[in-house]
């Protein structure tokens, strides 16, 4: 069946089987691999992206549930060569060891600061229940949300 | 992980589902899919077709009328949890639904497609049935269920073959009624060991005129603890009282026993979480 | 050695660009022009005979390219086992690409679909029809040696695959007669899954005209797997095959081993001419990759009635698994058995170590390997003197440790002629009770009791084995480890002054790419920008081992170190050379190399790399270009070692552990980036805490793995964790010119009997002295509901 999507503000069209997972056509029709699979289970949320503004598992909908959405990558972070303060804030806190599941903790941690512009550690610990991280013990991603959040909160009101 | 094929259907209207669904009795309707997508690509659910009710827009909403609070099936268990008019009116059901799966699962799956999926360990239902909720069901003919009537085993309902749930409604409750609900999650699935919810009405005596306390997670479908809810009713409901009614609160129940808790366990779990969640509801 | 800008400093990761962007390439990212994709079919069996399979209706499904089974690869050898254990007779039984005949656990492969898609494969594979004949089948290792149990291996009777023990057996029997108090326990440490988050995969090309494979896999040792495929499971020249690490999304162990289905792709790139590529999924992460620990252990330990340790005595069945993976047998044997001394002076100990066969997963090295088992083991001993003697814990460990003095320790030659190298364990122990306020916590303790509130404070004071190893101990004429341990390192300086360095050392996360150009820009002098740091493809990189073990820094970083001092040579040689000055009194610092004295007399590095690149003027006899290898093999391991200490609060009603506090106060040895320490220590204790609290992998009586989901299995998450409170003392390593110990796993084998030994201290008003992990709220529960004598 044919979907229309728009994937980091680029529309395209594809003719792609019903059971097709959103993320394997993100990695496989479109060639963004930077959104991974961690588990089959809706648990890790390696996979997260985000559809019409929100946070959401991309192995657990269907390509077909998206289509007509506006879906935002990892990849699509990132403007004109300029990192975003999420990913600034991930490198400079060290939020990330082997990286695997730092896709999707981006993804969630933007949806967190979005709801809680100043989140206290709880708040981010508790939104960030549905991704999953062996390598970092959480501290330093937990610090790297926190930094992003100061750097946002920075930029929205103009300053640095 | 993939699932098996199926044809996909994305009706835009109710009508059109229904004729779908009764065309194709193997057809699984799918509202959010969280539950669903994860038993395809186990391969434990093969269906021949999916109708996605995602297309269906006028089944997503939150309405305040005086006869009560409608919800649309297909409403988002993340816009349950933050509308006002349910964090105030229904304050068990907004805690319910901030306490399904994660940040993710919140913003696609709905309270439709939770309480038909019935999974006996879904948050839903206990606030369902201790806010005395109602499904709107269409089907041959449109009729409702009460909460009461709606579980009837594990991943079972009083639906039809043929019948959707098009909408929750739940009545006003009376002035003064406070509701809570608490829960103990499993630690990976999140899912409810047990998860209970109080609906109080307390008196100006300061003795409870109403209480309705339901349980989730504890037994083949989610409950009435009737027994505790007369126990207390007239009752002022300091801890002593509230725990020592909760020693009936999984009388007749068949406890169910997994890892996490084995039948000793649950009990004790419902009747901490039973006190918890009456005494959550009296200071909410 | 110099101490300078970068070492020591916590600059950002060279490597986060790409991984923040989403460009980095991890194995399931791989795309090449042809390739297929091949799904397992798995036993659902965990003990059976495979009487046929047959595969005729999948071959005709949709978009398969070829279906075949173990039959098919029968020309492949077992795969090897690379560690046995030492010194004793090891019932070897390792897996095949695909099992022909048997299967001795459930998930173990027997088909493969190949098809044009995974979603075409793994429809396929359902139209496979395998005709078993189920046998009885036996989990428990203890069961497992008893008569009567179902048989795994004729080569294995009671399916033992070795005995194996150290210490000395007499003496420590004659102490503990001898002893004022004898404490016997039993220790359950549980089977783990080690959930990395990215799973396993390879993709195998090959090339019919040179007859060479490449093959992109998750490996932590890409030189040995090319070793082990083509020595021993293809019989081909090792030159035949490149093995390529693309970027691994974490380990913890499960990387390091030979797997059948990383033959397979090769096998079946070469069978079908086009690149194959298999790429796990969690389902069969979870029942085909190596799980760890899996002990049982009975454990006695004789004291005086002052709280002087005495004798330990250990006997263990260690849990292998329906067959052996790569270096399962030197896990419980020279990694357990050999570190239960822990920091104590210990005059006596014995460790005998039954590796049992029994109807579940591979059992084979997992974050910490052997240490977390042997200090859960004298961690919860000591405790248990504390509790009997009714004495502080904190005092019983002071009364045993080893003295700073004392060092180079041997404990009692259980480590088989290693010593400690170095340790101050007092220092790191005051530390972390200084960091706590212990005295106040045991006086908050006490008022919360008398408020019907239990907290308690559990402490884990560890030294654990880093920096495997002197070859010359740990192969085979001593340890049974089937090669050499040494690790390598090319450094070169290009025409541009831009440096390479290559490793034999392997990264998934660890950083290398930014600790080992800390390394060399400050011995080199040069920009660290001016540095790339290359690994993990066996073309391009010299020999190594790979990196587990907590080996790369105390390892692997040194052969770089080595490198670098000879190009600092060379290059004070051929500044002496361009400067007409005598050699010996060129010094060079900065990245320079000038006349003693005379500073302005110099030649910069990058003068110096152009004039050894082009070659104009070299001294006589001098080759072109700073190009340097070395091989590290190091005289003895390092010795990390700290204090953890937890505070929890555990809810009587519940039997629920909530964490107050976690603090580690842990010595590395020097430190090149204390900023990815604290993460690698983070890590560490999140997991080995969730072992404490929350993991553990359950099979059934038929051998059903029945927590077989990240749904069933718990993964800890953000929210189950305080902040942890992390300190260092700094005691450097004598052992290596760097001073380094390794920090990748002293997190996890220090901080699960600290938070074990937490609640049971919360939990000793009600009489309770022991529980087995994971202390879930069930668990803890009914041991409190048992003791108050209520109704269950």
């Amino acid at each position: 069946m044919k979907v229309t999507i728009t994937t980091n503000g680029v529309r395209a069209t594809h003719d792609v089987e019903p059971r097709l997972l959103l993320v394997h056509y993100l990695r496989d029709v479109l060639g963004l691999t930077g959104t991974h699979i961690g588990c089959d289970t809706t648990s890790c949320g390696a996979c997260t992206v985000h559809l019409n503004g929100l946070a959401v598992k991309s192995c657990t909908l269907l390509t077909p549930q998206a289509d007509g959405s506006e879906i935002l990558t990892v990849e699509g972070l990132a403007k004109n060569g300029a990192l975003h303060p999420i990913q600034e804030a991930f490198w400079e806190e060290h939020g990330l060891q082997c990286g695997f599941c730092t896709p999707g903790m981006m993804m969630t941690a933007l949806q967190i600061i979005a709801q809680h512009p100043r989140p206290t550690d709880d708040q981010i610990r508790h939104g960030l229940e549905g991704n999953l991280c062996r390598c970092t013990g959480y501290q330093h991603i937990v610090n790297a949300v926190q930094a992003a959040a100061r750097k946002m909160a920075g930029q929205a009101s103009g300053g640095r | 992980m993939i699932p098996a094929a199926f044809d996909y259907a994305a009706p835009k209207t109710v009508d059109e589902a229904l004729r779908l669904i009764r065309k194709h009795p193997k057809a699984k309707v799918m509202a959010g899919g969280q539950s669903l997508l994860s038993l395809m690509k186990l391969r434990l659910a093969t269906p021949p077709l999916i109708v996605d009710l995602g297309r269906i827009k006028r089944l997503a909403y939150i309405k305040e009328t005086k006869a009560g609070i409608a919800i649309g099936a297909m409403t988002r268990h993340a816009e349950i949890a933050a509308s006002p008019i349910v964090r105030k009116r229904l304050t068990a059901l907004a805690q319910a639904a901030d306490a399904i799966g994660d940040l993710q699962v919140r913003n696609l799956g709905t309270i439709g497609g939770s309480l038909a999926h019935a999974d006996p360990a879904s948050d839903y239902p206990a606030a369902f049935l201790a806010l005395d909720g109602v499904a709107v069901v269409r089907g041959a003919r449109p009729r409702k269920i009460a909460a009461t009537a709606c579980f009837t085993g594990l991943f079972t309902t009083s639906l039809k073959p043929g019948e959707l749930i098009t909408e929750i409604q739940f009545p006003v409750p009376p002035a003064g009624t406070r509701s809570a609900y608490v829960k103990m999650k499993h630690p990976a699935s999140g899912f409810a060991i047990v998860g209970a919810a109080a609906a109080v009405r307390v008196g100006r005596d300061g003795r409870a005129q109403d209480v309705r306390l339901a349980f989730t997670g504890a037994g083949p479908h989610a409950f009435r603890a009737g027994a505790v809810e007369g126990m207390l009713r007239g009752k002022t409901l300091d801890e002593a009282t509230v725990r020592t009614a909760m020693e009936h609160a999984g009388d007749g129940v068949d406890l169910l026993e997994d890892l996490a808790a084995d039948a000793a366990y649950r009990a004790q779990l419902v009747r901490v979480y039973g006190t918890r969640a009456v005494l959550t509801a009296l200071v909410v | 050695m110099a101490v300078t800008r970068l070492f020591g400093s916590s600059i950002k990761r060279r490597e986060d660009p790409r991984l923040i962007t989403g460009e980095a390439r991890f194995l399931d990212d791989i795309r090449l022009p042809g390739l297929l994709h091949a799904a397992v079919l798995r036993s659902p069996h965990a003990h059976a005979r495979i009487r046929n399979v047959d595969t005729r209706k999948a071959a005709k499904a949709p978009g398969v390219v070829g279906v075949f089974t173990g039959q098919d690869f029968a020309d492949l050898n077992p795969l090897p086992c690379a560690w046995q254990a030492g010194g004793v007779q090891n019932n070897l039984n390792t897996p095949r690409a695909l099992e022909i005949d048997r299967v001795t656990f459930t998930g173990a492969g027997v088909a493969v679909v190949v098809a044009e898609s995974r979603y075409a494969a793994e429809d396929a594979l359902g139209l496979i029809q395998v005709d078993y004949e189920v046998l009885p089948t036996v989990v428990d290792a203890e069961a497992a040696v008893r008569p009567g149990a179902p048989q795994l291996h004729p080569n294995a009777p009671n399916n033992i695959c070795m005995d194996w023990s150290c210490g000395d057996r007499d003496g420590t029997e004659a102490a503990l007669r001898g002893a004022d108090v004898v404490i016997r326990q039993r220790l359950v440490n549980q089977r783990l899954i080690p959930n990395p988050i990215d799973m396993r995969g390879a993709v195998a090309t090959y090339n019919p005209a040179s007859q060479e494979f490449t093959v992109w896999m998750t490996s932590q040792a890409p030189h040995v797997m090319r070793l082990l495929m083509t020595a021993f499971v293809f019989g081909i020249p090792e030159t035949k095959l490149r093995v390529i690490s693309p970027e691994i999304g974490g380990a913890f162990g499960t990387k390091i081993y030979l797997y059948p289905e990383y033959c397979l792709v090769a096998a079946l790139a070469r069978k079908l001419g086009r690149p194959v590529k298999w790429m796990e999924d969690r389902k069969e992460n979870y029942v085909a990759t190596t799980h760890g620990r899996d002990h049982v252990t009975d454990l006695e330990v004789g004291a005086t009635r002052d709280g002087t340790i005495t004798a330990l005595k250990v006997k263990t069945y260690a849990n292998l698994g329906g067959i052996l993976s790569t270096i399962a047998p030197g896990i419980p044997t020279t990694l357990y058995g050999r570190m239960l001394s822990g920091c104590y002076r210990i005059p006596h100990i014995h460790c005998q170590v039954l590796g049992v066969y029994t109807n579940t997963g591979m059992v084979d090295a997992y974050r910490g390997a052997g240490r977390p088992e042997a200090t859960y083991v004298v961690e919860r001993a000591v405790d248990l003197v504390a509790r009997q003697l009714k004495m502080d814990p904190v005092d019983v460990r002071r009364k045993n440790f080893i003295p700073p003095e004392a060092f180079p320790y041997d404990p009692v030659g259980i480590l088989a002629g290693l010593t400690y190298d170095s340790g101050d364990y007092d220092k790191a122990l005051n530390r972390a009770l200084e960091i706590v306020d212990y005295r106040e916590f045991r006086r908050q303790q006490q008022e919360a009791r008398a408020q019907g509130r239990y907290l308690g404070i559990g402490l884990s004071t560890y030294v654990e084995l880093c920096g495997a190893a002197p070859s010359a101990w740990i192969g085979l004429p001593g340890q049974g480890w089937g090669a050499g341990l040494w690790e390598s390192a090319n450094v070169r300086v290009h025409l541009t002054g831009k440096v390479v360095v290559t490793s034999g050392s392997q990264s998934h996360g660890q950083g290398h790419e930014t600790t080992l150009a800390q390394l060399v820009a400050d011995e080199l002098g040069v920009p660290i920008d001016d540095v790339i740091v290359q690994h993990s493809d066996t073309l391009g990189t010299p020999f190594g081992y790979g990196s587990y073990a907590s080996r790369s820094a105390a390892v692997g970083a040194v052969a770089v170190h080595m490198s670098v001092q000879k190009i600092k040579e060379k290059a004070r040689r051929l500044a002496a050379h361009l400067l007409e000055a005598s050699e010996a009194d060129i010094v060079y610092e900065d990245g320079r190399a000038h006349v003693k004295g005379t500073p302005d007399r110099a030649k910069t590095i990058q003068e110096l790399a152009l004039a050894a690149s082009v070659g104009y003027t070299l001294p006589k006899g001098m080759e072109p270009f700073f190009d340097e290898t070395s091989y590290y093999d190091p005289p003895n391991c390092t010795f990390p070692f700290g204090t953890h200490v937890c505070v929890v609060e555990v809810a009587p009603d519940t039997g629920q552990v909530r964490i107050l506090r976690y603090v580690a106060v842990d010595d590395v040895g020097r430190v090149i980036n204390p900023l990815i320490v604290d993460g690698q220590v983070h890590g560490g204790i999140a997991q080995g805490v969730a072992q404490a609290l929350w993991e553990g992998a359950v099979y059934d009586g038929n051998g059903q793995l029945l927590t077989g989901t990240m749904s069933e299995y718990t993964v800890p998450k953000a929210e189950f964790f305080p902040r942890f409170e992390v300190d260092r003392t700094i005691t450097p390593s004598p052992v290596n010119p760097l001073g380094v110990k390794g920090a990748g796993e002293t997190g996890t084998i220090a901080s699960t009997p600290a938070v074990v030994s937490a609640v049971m201290d919360a939990l000793a008003p009600f009489g309770i002295r022991h529980l087995d992990m994971p202390l879930t709220p069930r668990r803890v529960w009914h041991a409190i509901a048992e003791q108050r004598g209520e109704p269950r």
